[in-house]
């Protein structure tokens, strides 16, 4: 049977302007990679429809070990929460390749 | 009836005089591409499923900008540009002084530090889609227009977020808001002002057009001017759609934002008409002039400001440029620019 290991899954879901500084952030903190999909809906911050520039979301996806995770969402928390509509959650996930991440 | 080669202007009379339906269309002081906006708000109001595709909106801005460009590029070719420099200081100059000038107003109203200093930032700024609406109807009415108008728009964009962001670093510097105070990379903002999709598509069109001339741009005209209206129609739905959501929106600021939103305008442009007389433009030119100065940016600004001004609440200032300002400026505030700038000039 293919051996799995155990990662971690950081979803960040944010708006567009913070897709530069965050994955920047997620470079510098160590991860590997990461993925980004252009998403709509709504939360406190309103309903966003995504359909210009500034109303625009983002839903970025890490893969990464827990230390690294934890270290962007952390980062993010303190330099973007107050001021920008943060959703952030966490999976564990099984991958093939753990020196890719 | 076949109407002989004649100028612009002669050929309007002639058709006037025959045909009744160039006479109401004169008569009206609406362009025909209003109308797709006002549908637009008609349709997020009464909660319709329209909904245009986000890779249409994106792909029509940057046909809008490059053909806006290019347009006033090739026009630019014709002429020597060092003559255009004091037009082009001044226009700055004037950009920038705006968010200096409305940020006290904006404390007065009880607006936030960062919230005035943004605001001010998008007035200061301009609209493109505004301009191209007063370009399409000056042409209509048949008023001659300096021919590089579209030179004014990309040196007015960026004047605006740089001054807004000063005021907003000067203000909050001393007392920042709730949250830890973010540093400004001001290289990171000078890239995204000049790299920005608005002023490089714009610039962008403006330099091949100059260097193509019209030879070069000729076999590309089909693309970039024909259809340029009707594209205009199509974007200005699709902005309908985005107005209409957030005057859904207002709420707490609302009447605050609706008086900002339309009393500001018919003082800023007429601040710009009579800039554009001192500068001795054409009653076409001191018309756009004034809209442009009328004008708040909502494709530019929005983003600049988010990073340059994070502690301002962005829906303030969009729902005051594009939920009120824009549909105002459509709407009323082009016809009295142009009506001022006729009233105005000397010829």
């Amino acid at each position: 049977m293919t051996e799995k290991f155990p990662k971690k899954l950081l979803v960040i879901i944010t708006e567009a302007a913070l897709e530069k500084p965050l994955t920047e952030l997620a470079r510098r903190a160590g991860a590997h990679g990461h993925t980004v999909h252009d998403v709509r809906g709504a939360g406190q911050y309103g309903e966003r429809e995504g359909s210009w520039e500034a109303d625009r979301s983002i839903e970025l996806k890490i893969v990464c070990s827990e230390a690294v995770a934890n270290q962007i969402a952390s980062e993010a928390m303190t330099r973007f929460a107050a001021n920008f509509g943060l959703t952030m959650f966490f999976a564990d996930v099984e991958v093939l390749r753990p020196d890719k991440y | 009836m076949q109407v002989p080669a004649t100028s612009a202007a002669a050929r309007v009379r002639l058709e006037c005089n025959f045909d009744p339906e160039v006479l109401h269309s004169k008569r009206t002081m609406v362009d025909v591409v209003v109308w797709f906006f006002i549908l637009g708000v008609v349709a997020k109001i009464g909660k319709s499923d329209l909904r245009l595709p986000e890779a249409l909106y994106e792909s029509l801005s940057i046909y809008l900008l490059l053909a806006i460009g290019l347009k006033g590029g090739t026009e630019l070719s014709r002429q020597p540009v060092a003559a255009l420099l004091p037009q082009v200081g001044a226009l700055v100059a004037f950009g920038f002084a705006v968010p200096l000038l409305l940020y006290p107003l904006f404390r007065t109203l009880r607006f936030d530090k960062a919230n005035s200093a943004s605001l001010g930032a998008h007035y200061g700024s301009v609209s493109v889609v505004t301009f191209a609406v007063v370009s399409s109807q000056l042409a209509r009415l048949a008023l001659p227009v300096e021919s590089h108008a579209a030179l004014w728009v990309a040196v007015m964009e960026a004047p605006g977020l740089i001054a807004g962001t000063l005021v907003a670093r000067w203000a909050l510097g001393a007392n920042p808001g709730p949250g830890p105070r973010t540093q400004l990379r001001w290289t990171q903002l000078a890239h995204d002002l000049l790299f920005g999709k608005s002023v490089l598509l714009l610039a962008g069109g403006l330099l091949i057009g100059a260097f193509a001339g019209d030879a070069g741009v000729g076999p590309i005209k089909a693309v970039f001017v024909t259809p340029f209206k009707g594209v205009l129609a199509i974007f200005l739905l699709e902005l309908g759609l985005v107005a209409g959501a957030r005057l859904l929106t207002l709420r707490g600021d609302a009447v605050k934002l609706i008086l900002i939103g339309v009393l500001l305008p018919p003082v800023l442009g007429t601040c710009g008409v009579l800039l554009g007389q001192a500068l001795q433009l054409t009653v076409g030119g001191m018309a756009v002039v004034g809209t442009l100065a009328a004008s708040a940016s909502y494709i530019a600004a929005p983003v600049a400001m988010r990073q340059a001004v994070p502690e301002a609440d962005p829906a303030i200032s969009i729902t005051a440029a594009i939920g009120v300002t824009f549909p105002f400026n459509l709407l009323v505030g082009i016809p009295f620019y142009i009506w001022l700038a006729q009233q105005v000039h000397s010829p």
